[in-house]
């Protein structure tokens, strides 16, 4: 069983990435079970998604408390809240900064892998400059860093999930997978 | 097909392939998805049915109503106080003899106001005359809708599909899309006894003197009586065709069980990860899930329960000034019929999490008192 928790801000897509990788899992045969924050939500605060793997059916259906990894789609998130709250030691942190994994300020019982999602979402015109969507080409470096499944079965769910730029977005998670940063 | 959705959409996608011909209903938080799904499958005409805009739940069950004494196979979906306002008109839908079938998203009631779940907004909708199916997953939710139509019609007794606010309203897991040839071959059109029509004009629901309202009444309950023979008979089916179980309860593991949890919803689910955990440790646990709480499958539930030890009832609601509802029901199929101590917990209302350590207290309080208590124990409240 592999237990994630995404980090976002409301408006960001968090929930619409969790649901990517979600699908993209279900393509490999295996089971998944996807969750938003269980209440209401508000444009630019703290937002969380949940994702929970598993070979077989899940059972169980309380919420994640001590995840083994963390996805963060916007740095800012690192001043605001701790995001390493109940992440199991020697989890991974995937997140999007313009920075190198030996940059970010982490503590060391973590791995961290960075990718500048926001850079590619700019360079394949996903929403606009000043906010720009990163939530599909995060979902290609966290497959990347974790295994958890091809590229292809990404960019096909990519296609599905995303209304518009369904090429565009494709593109982005495609880009992400090549350009993470990180240490295996 | 294999599709990643979440338990609001298992409804909607449970009445698309049960070809509902009228949707009447009103939008409330965790429920709203699963109209709005329902509202773009009619708009896009992947669903043939009328979608009737109303103005409140009330309005939306009378619309249901109107639609299936005139023959049509209808659905609406809501949750706490949208299912409260409709209060009135569940008793019309059963006693009008009405297959409709509603899911409903259980929300604790407010206030202090809530949109989480806990179950005592369907559990007061308890003497309605509605038959009443407890999910513990999307899939289930998605093939519940199905049978319910399949029960409700052949009984002609309205249904209702349970599932927990967020923990599937809004969680989205692998759920196995049947096909619509498979679909129709289990559930044929619907066949009303009787049915408004100008054709044959008759008054339905009119002033009913004390010379027949008993008989009435009478015959609904020996309806009712006949729904646990036909769920297990429909599940059955339901399995030959589809290969999942839809039963009137879902043990596990309770065979050899000294002590056997009483489980409804998700924590029935939960409550099987920790019949596992426990095991290992060498306790015999085991969990008996009710997915069928009315008409209430008093066999069954004696028969399994009377061979344990001890019964643990876990409720997610409550009956004020008496109990947990589940614990009075469990009390009362093995009154006379077995001396089992039943213990009663009640955990998790307005949403409140139920994990695996809201278990192991539940567990380890059960195994060290001998009898239960007057007193009912309550699980996870601050102090």
């Amino acid at each position: 069983m592999v237990e994630i928790r995404f980090h976002g801000r409301g408006g960001q897509g968090t929930v619409v990435a969790s649901k990517i990788l979600a699908d993209a899992i279900n393509k490999e045969g295996k089971y998944v079970q996807a969750y938003p924050e269980f209440g209401v939500e508000r444009r630019g605060a703290p937002v969380y998604a949940f994702i929970r793997i598993n070979e077989s059916p899940i059972y169980d259906k309380s919420r994640i408390y001590t995840p083994d990894h963390v996805v963060v789609l916007d740095p800012t998130l690192l001043e605001a809240i701790d995001i390493t709250k109940g992440l199991k030691k020697d989890g991974w942190i995937i997140i999007n900064t313009d920075k190198k994994p030996e940059e970010m300020k982490l503590p060391t019982q973590f791995k961290v892998a960075t990718i500048n999602a926001t850079q590619i979402a700019i360079k394949h015109q996903l929403g606009t400059l000043a906010a720009p969507i990163v939530n599909t080409g995060i979902v290609g470096a966290v497959v990347k860093v974790l295994r958890l499944a091809s590229l292809e079965s990404v960019v096909q769910a990519v296609k599905e999930d995303v209304p518009i730029k369904p090429e565009a977005n494709a593109a982005a998670a495609q880009d992400a997978y090549e350009l993470v940063i990180f240490n295996s | 097909m294999r599709k990643v959705i979440m338990g609001n959409h298992a409804l909607s996608y449970g009445a698309m392939l049960s070809r509902v011909q009228v949707i009447a209903a009103y939008p409330i938080t965790p429920q709203t998805q699963v109209v709005e799904l329902l509202s773009e499958m009619c708009a896009d005409k992947v669903l043939d049915a009328q979608f009737i805009k109303v103005e409140s739940e009330h309005s939306a069950m009378a619309a249901c109503l109107g639609a299936s004494l005139a023959g049509a196979r209808t659905f609406t979906a809501t949750s706490a106080q949208g299912l409260a306002l409709m209060h009135e008109l569940l008793h019309w839908a059963s006693g009008g003899r009405l297959p409709v079938v509603l899911g409903n998203i259980n929300r604790a009631m407010a206030p202090g106001w809530s949109i989480w779940s806990d179950q005592n907004d369907s559990l007061s909708q308890r003497d309605t005359g509605w038959v009443q199916f407890y999910c513990g997953s999307n899939q289930e939710v998605l093939d519940s809708v199905i049978q319910a139509f399949k029960v409700a019609e052949k009984l002609h007794i309205p249904a209702m599909i349970i599932l927990d606010a967020f923990s599937l309203s809004h969680t989205y897991e692998v759920v196995e899309v049947p096909e619509q040839e498979k679909v129709d071959e289990y559930l044929p059109p619907f066949q009303p006894k009787f049915r408004l029509t100008p054709d044959d004009p008759h008054a339905f629901g009119g002033l009913t003197s004390p010379d027949h309202y008993l008989e009435l009444r009478y015959k609904l309950q020996k309806d009712m009586e006949k729904a646990p023979a036909l769920i297990e008979e429909t599940g059955q089916e339901f399995q030959e065709l589809f290969g999942r179980k839809l039963g009137l309860v879902d043990p596990y593991q309770c065979d050899d069980a000294e002590i056997i949890l009483v489980t409804s919803g998700t924590a029935g689910y939960t409550a099987c990860v920790a019949v596992d955990h426990f095991r290992q440790q060498g306790l015999k646990v085991g969990n008996l899930r009710i997915r069928t709480f009315r008409p209430f499958p008093f066999e069954i539930v004696r028969d399994i329960l009377s061979q344990a030890k001890k019964v643990a009832v876990v409720d997610r609601n409550i009956s004020y000034g008496h109990h947990g509802i589940f614990y009075q029901e469990i009390k009362s199929a093995l009154y006379g019929h077995s001396p089992v101590p039943v213990f009663g917990y009640i955990t998790g209302l307005g949403g409140r999490d139920i994990t695996l350590d809201t278990f192991r207290q539940i567990i380890e309080e059960t195994q060290k008192n001998d009898a239960p208590s007057e007193r009912i124990s309550w699980i996870g409240v601050k102090k």
